[in-house]
């Protein structure tokens, strides 16, 4: 009974704690509702898709795919080569998807083998092989292109004419996804404005009579992001889907079931890491500006750390762990520096403790789960000796 | 006999060494001097040397690599930032020993002489004690979770790293050399040693000659500080409690059957690995110059176990030899890539090499295949 209590304050200890410190930080940062609103639903559609790009790993019993950087980096020589080729808009966007999936392909399949090399210990392979092919896409970027691989726009390049500057603007596919159906969400009150601003362009206009001010949508950014939630639902119920869980479940009784368990785990990690380059294409239409050495850095740490705060485990992740995460994950992310800086009068505060709350939560995480499955471990050996009564 | 020495050694070390080998053949022809190159290695394997030596102890106890070395450099930076806070303090304080208890060489005059030394023996004495009780918690925490080590090393490492940041903001520092000058508090990012404990160890004994013909510099002190701490973590490994670590590294069941407490000896290598992390940054601060604070030991970890690797350790095994090969090889690409390729290609390729070749070798590492009964 105590034990059962436990397990379910361990569950979701994570959560209960994000939401007590956000209950704190909210007043503290004196932001509106609507503005946290707004920044919210902006990276709900920044970051989920990259999240849940980690969900299939984890069913096939992989852990927190920290290998998912690999996948960032495909979609951004994507993204390099479109705004090289001048092409804008959707067409942009599509072309670089389709220019960084083989790539992401190609990734994953060596990342699903080198997994497959280091069993049990793939988290620790996978993060250490993002540092890994990190050398190799700086090599690819900073010395190969303009070079060997053909770039001919200027404005791309570093002065001395080959290897790409470290700030690429991609003004031209800036939020084409998040716009293509323009959506205002407006109080009854402020609605007449809108109508007279934007009166050249079309767009969607949803009024809601309490609310203060007015709210950017990104709904067809939102629309991506469900049908893509409807295909893991799918996913999970179809063969493949059953295999990996079967193999999450205990990789030698599906050996004997007759699962390729090798190949079925180099499935999911190029399943994920494909979509993970999809994922940090529709994050950087978002944000606009493509940081060439750094941005695909912070993409698994604030990914695998937003899904952990959202309830998730290194064994068990659900679609809802991904937005309860990025709700709260970025919640924090936007109070934490004002409210440090009212608190104690110093933004540099805020900033270090959401760095810290980040990976102090991984490793929280990271505990808990060892530490679960060696007690279960022992508990079977018990078991195995027959002392049934006895703890 | 090639055969065996190529199986022993392992290919990819042997194409590492090739490859620092053909740099230092190249080095003349593109005008890259052999003795300052061979200096700068001799000069960075000095200060990263005893870092690398951390990872044995955890290694043999079968903790894996120990990723969470930047907490042993925490307890190190304390130790640092804290002698050079308490500097006049400290020194006064052994003064009054010294008269208080009629220590005749303890006198004001080899307290002013010996002023630096005293400072970075401060240091370390005062790293020691905090570097022994974070690995007390640290070893407690990683027997609970046998089997994820390495992974959960790194992100202690990386959380005490950032918790460390918002502590160096807000601990009480009031030393003028270390706070925002402004502000007056808050540690700056970078503190210089000068006028502490600047290269104390590398230029005690230290071989310099700089004559027209030959530019050579090794710094005595330190190589001999390392070697020091080598032979103590070699005799130590060689003592009841070395041994019994070993065992519970290569056969937990059978070290627990001979009697041997598995966790405590984990506990102890653990703690020994903080320990020698620590006394390893203030070794590699005093010839740097700097102490860097913040997310400055916040990648250190890799270099480390990448060295400790490319001289020939395993996951679950490694030695002195390990130490002094990997650090040697992987210290000597680091000087001789720059200048030599940079000469060479005109463009700066040491880092990605240097991501590409530390990072490849944990990689191989980890996805070798143990093998039972070595």
């Amino acid at each position: 009974m105590i034990r059962k209590l436990f397990d379910i304050i361990a569950n979701n200890a994570v959560p209960a704690v994000f939401i007590i410190i956000s209950a704190f930080a909210i007043p503290l940062s004196g932001y509106s509702a609507s503005y946290l609103v707004q920044e919210l639903l902006t990276r709900i559609g920044r970051n989920s898709f990259l999240i849940l790009s980690l969900l299939i790993p984890i069913m096939a019993g992989m852990g927190l795919n920290f290998g998912m950087v690999l996948g960032a980096m495909a979609g951004q020589i994507g993204l390099l080569f479109i705004y090289d080729w001048g092409i804008v808009g959707i067409p942009g966007m599509v072309l670089a998807c389709l220019i960084g999936t083989p790539i992401a392909i190609v990734l994953g399949i060596f990342c699903g083998h080198i997994m497959n090399r280091a069993k049990g210990r793939e988290m620790v392979t996978g993060y250490i092989l993002g540092f890994f092919i990190n050398g190799v896409y700086q090599m690819v970027v900073l010395y190969l292109m303009g070079w060997i691989i053909p770039i001919t726009n200027p404005t791309l390049l570093l002065s001395r004419g080959y290897g790409v500057r470290n700030a690429v603007s991609l003004l031209g596919i800036r939020g084409v996804l998040d716009n293509i159906i323009p959506t205002i969400i407006t109080g009854t009150k402020d609605a007449t404005q809108f109508l007279n601003i934007n009166g050249g362009k079309s767009f969607l206009l949803l009024q809601l009579p309490f609310l203060e001010g007015s709210i950017r949508l990104p709904l067809a950014t939102l629309i991506v992001i469900a049908l893509f939630c409807v295909f893991i639902m799918w996913f999970r119920r179809t063969k493949l889907g059953q295999d990996m869980r079967a193999i999450g479940q205990s990789q030698s009784v599906a050996d004997s079931a007759g699962i390729p368990v090798n190949r079925t785990r180099i499935i999911a990690i190029v399943i994920s890491t494909v979509l993970a380059c999809y994922g940090q294409i529709i994050y950087l239409q978002n944000m606009g500006t493509l940081n060439t050495y750094n941005s695909h850095d912070q993409a698994g740490m604030f990914s695998i750390a937003a899904l952990l705060i959202g309830g998730a485990s290194v064994s068990r992740a659900t679609i809802a762990n991904v937005f309860a995460g990025v709700i709260l994950f970025h919640l924090m992310f936007i109070v934490a520096p004002v409210a440090g800086k009212n608190l104690i009068g110093d933004a540099q505060i805020g900033e270090y403790f959401r760095v810290f709350v980040s990976y102090g939560i991984i490793a929280i995480s990271l505990v808990l789960h060892a530490w679960r499955r060696n007690r279960e471990r022992e508990a079977s050996r018990r078991s195995l000796r027959g002392n049934k009564g006895g703890e | 006999m090639i055969r065996r020495f190529i199986q022993n050694a392992g290919w990819p070390r042997i194409i590492i060494a090739l490859f620092l080998l053909s740099l230092f053949i190249a080095a003349p022809f593109v005008g890259v001097r052999v003795d300052t190159s061979l200096s700068n290695t001799l000069v960075r394997f000095g200060m990263n040397g005893v870092m690398v030596l951390a990872m044995i102890p955890m290694v043999q106890a079968g903790c894996g690599l120990n990723f969470g070395l930047p907490l042993g450099i925490i307890a190190g930076l304390l130790g640092a930032t804290l002698s050079i806070e308490w500097n006049t303090e400290i020194l006064a304080w052994l003064s009054s020993l010294g008269t208080q208890y009629k220590i005749s060489w303890l006198n004001d005059m080899f307290i002013t002489a010996w002023r630096e030394p005293l400072g970075f023996a401060s240091a370390i004495v005062i790293a020691v004690p905090i570097a022994a009780i974070l690995g007390w918690f640290y070893g407690k925490l990683l027997n609970r979770v046998k089997g994820d080590e390495m992974m959960i090393a790194t992100y202690v490492g990386f959380s005490s790293v950032s918790f460390m940041c918002i502590a160096w903001l807000l601990l009480p520092y009031k030393h003028p050399t270390m706070v925002w000058g402004y502000a007056g508090k808050g540690l700056r990012t970078t503190i210089s040693v000068e006028g502490y404990w600047l290269h104390v160890l590398s230029d005690a004994l230290a071989l310099d000659i700089q004559t027209d013909d030959i530019h050579l510099y090794i710094p005595t002190g330190m190589l001999i500080f390392f070697a020091v701490m080598a032979v103590i973590v070699w005799i130590f490994m060689r003592t009841k409690t070395g041994t019994a670590m070993t065992a519970v590294g290569s056969n937990p069941e059978f070290a627990r059957a001979s009697g041997v407490n598995v966790d405590h000896m984990r506990t102890v290598a653990v703690m020994m690995s903080t320990i020698l992390g620590a006394i390893g940054i203030i070794v590699y601060e005093q010839s740097f110059g700097f102490i860097q604070l913040y997310m400055g030991p916040f990648y250190m970890a890799l270099p480390a176990v990448a060295s400790i690797l490319l001289g020939g350790a395993s996951v679950n095994k490694a030695g002195i030899l390990n130490v002094i090969v990997g650090t040697f090889l992987f210290q000597g690409i680091l000087t001789m890539t720059p200048s030599v390729i940079n000469s060479y290609l005109q463009t700066d390729m040491s880092e990605v090499i240097r991501l590409i070749v530390s990072n490849g070798m944990i990689l191989y590492a980890l996805t070798r295949k143990v093998r039972a009964g070595r």
